[in-house]
């Protein structure tokens, strides 16, 4: 368990026929309470306790996850990270999750294989071009680094695309982030499920939440499918199923749970080395390191919690993708699956406190939470561990849908919703 | 919701098929553009109600795990709005209503105990 990954472990293990590998992390009987609990141990949750281990010395902290160890959304997205936002709230959010991924191999003593490949979001129209000048600039005022993409620019650096003048909707452009890039989704997870492990973080899988303990206005604990679990201080970071647990604490969430598809295709030799997002003709992609493409729809309209969608959203989606790259039509597809995505009405999360005493929620991530995860795990740890927001997520609060001082991101959000 | 080999009948992979109350057909989901959460009930003096009634208004859903009463317009067939009460954790349909009647079948619900 202490041991350190690196390249002496990996060679003395291999003269010993990989047979001394210890487990990744504990898997203990959950205790009778803890100083904090959160629910959820996909990317966010675990990152959260991670770092109110390590950044705030919390020493009686479980993570409490009714399926396995990131099992949801955590295993279902497109693993793509960026942070060229339009607005500062959700840029300087997002810049600094994306700080946070730039060293995270490293502080994590897990590869967690992120590859700054660089992500474009194509504009098809002049509008979508005017677009793109204005967050452009915007990123690059708040130091996040972006530029404009003519076609040709496109065309250099992805040779495989289509931008010839008179497809129905034509490249005009692009806005470029080479800091962007994918990571590995379940290394992720796992990376933080052992760092977490390490500084005693008990991570208690099967154990669903079934009732809030809330009396005087704050939390005292949770009755789970484990038993009765005492908390100080309880973190929801539950993605699509937040509204359920929002309800057992009677609290109004702004959050519809919708089915998000993707899907990967058959391995095979590398073909694109980038990342390409395209809001107008609605499709997204990367190609794995096994070779995969890997595609992302848009969401299925409806509200679903069954990790499903309609096939015709898929069919829109494979239509986009050959649009842009139409030798990718006699690509076979692998594998197709939803995920539940907590979509809010303006495209951003919701992080902080609530009206309930020690109850914490950090949801409404919609269909771009992956590439926040170590920079939502930071700001919320720091949230519990002070009772009091971060810096960076004041804005995030539940009361901007009172306030009226919504955060629209529905622009870079990459998928219309 | 333990992981299955198989799905119901009720859950088949194909798209929703509603009937439209109006048009008096079935008709696949493609014809059909989603309209959200029935029966919110708008504050009938916007102008004397405060922020937090107005934010619960405008934003707040139920967003059950469950049966939801919602609506769905028939946007490329007749354009008229019905209402559905679908499972949201099984996809299955119990029924469709226009409007007005389904308005009686969702009070009938809701004030039961």
């Amino acid at each position: 368990m202490k041991r350190e990954y690196s390249f002496w472990s990996l060679f003395k293990q291999g003269l010993q026929h990989n047979e001394g590998w210890e487990p990744a992390w504990r898997s203990p009987e959950p205790k009778p309470s803890y100083d904090f609990v959160i629910v959820g141990a996909g990317g966010h949750g675990l990152a959260t306790a991670y770092y109110l281990a390590k950044a705030h010395g919390a020493r009686n902290v479980a993570v409490i996850e009714k399926g396995y160890l990131g099992g949801g959304n955590t295993a279902r997205n497109t693993t793509i990270v960026r942070s060229n936002y339009l607005w500062d709230e959700a840029a300087l959010l997002y810049e600094h999750s994306l700080k946070l991924w730039e060293g995270l191999s490293h502080d994590l003593n897990f590869n967690v294989m992120f590859s700054q490949r660089g992500v474009f979001n194509l504009g098809h129209t002049l509008q979508d071009m005017r677009d793109i000048e204005r967050r452009v600039n915007a990123n690059n005022l708040n130091g996040i680094d972006a530029l404009v993409l003519d076609a040709q620019d496109v065309k250099r650096r992805i040779p495989l695309i289509d931008i010839s003048p008179n497809k129905r909707y034509p490249i005009l452009g692009a806005s470029f982030q080479p800091r962007g890039g994918v990571a590995r989704h379940d290394a992720v997870a796992w990376g933080f499920a052992r760092g977490a492990s390490k500084l005693g973080v008990d991570i208690v899988e099967n154990c669903e939440v079934t009732g809030l303990d809330i009396g005087d206005g704050r939390i005292k604990g949770l009755e789970t499918s484990r038993g009765y679990i005492g908390a100080e201080r309880v973190g929801c970071v539950a993605a699509g199923h937040s509204s359920v647990l929002a309800r057992m604490a009677g609290i109004r969430m702004p959050i519809e749970s919708h089915p998000l598809q993707a899907f990967v295709s058959e391995s095979m030799k590398p073909v694109l080395d980038t990342v390409v997002m395209s809001n107008a003709v609605h499709g997204y992609l990367s190609q794995s390191d096994k070779g995969e493409l890997v595609i992302g729809a848009g969401i299925d309209h409806y509200n679903s919690y069954t990790q499903r969608g309609s096939p015709h959203v898929i069919e829109h989606t494979a239509a986009a993708i050959i649009e842009l790259f139409p030798m990718f039509s006699r690509v076979r597809l692998n594998r197709q699956w939803g995920g539940i995505v907590d979509t809010t009405p303006d495209a951003c999360p919701i992080i902080g406190k609530t009206k309930v005493k020690g109850l914490y929620f950090n949801c409404g991530w919609g269909t771009g939470g992956f590439k926040a995860t170590p920079g939502s795990g930071n700001i919320f740890a720091y949230t519990m561990a002070n009772d009091e927001p971060h810096a960076l997520n004041r804005a995030f609060a539940l009361d901007r849908f009172y306030t009226g001082h919504l955060i629209d991101e529905h622009g870079a959000a990459g998928v219309a919703h | 919701m333990a992981p299955r080999a198989s799905l119901t009948d009720q859950e088949s992979l194909s798209m929703f098929v509603f009937y439209c109350p109006h048009c008096g057909e079935k008709r696949e989901e493609e014809e059909f553009a989603y309209g959200g959460e029935a029966f919110i009930a708008r504050p009938e003096k916007p102008e004397a109600i405060g922020d937090e009634a107005w934010g619960d208004y405008l934003f707040m859903r139920k967003n059950p795990k469950g049966w939801h009463w919602e609506m769905w317009q028939h946007a490329t067939g007749c354009r008229k709005f019905f209402v559905v009460r679908r499972n949201t954790a099984t996809h299955a349909v119990q029924g469709t209503w226009t409007l007005a009647e389904g308005r009686k079948a969702y009070d009938a619900e809701e004030s039961a105990p």
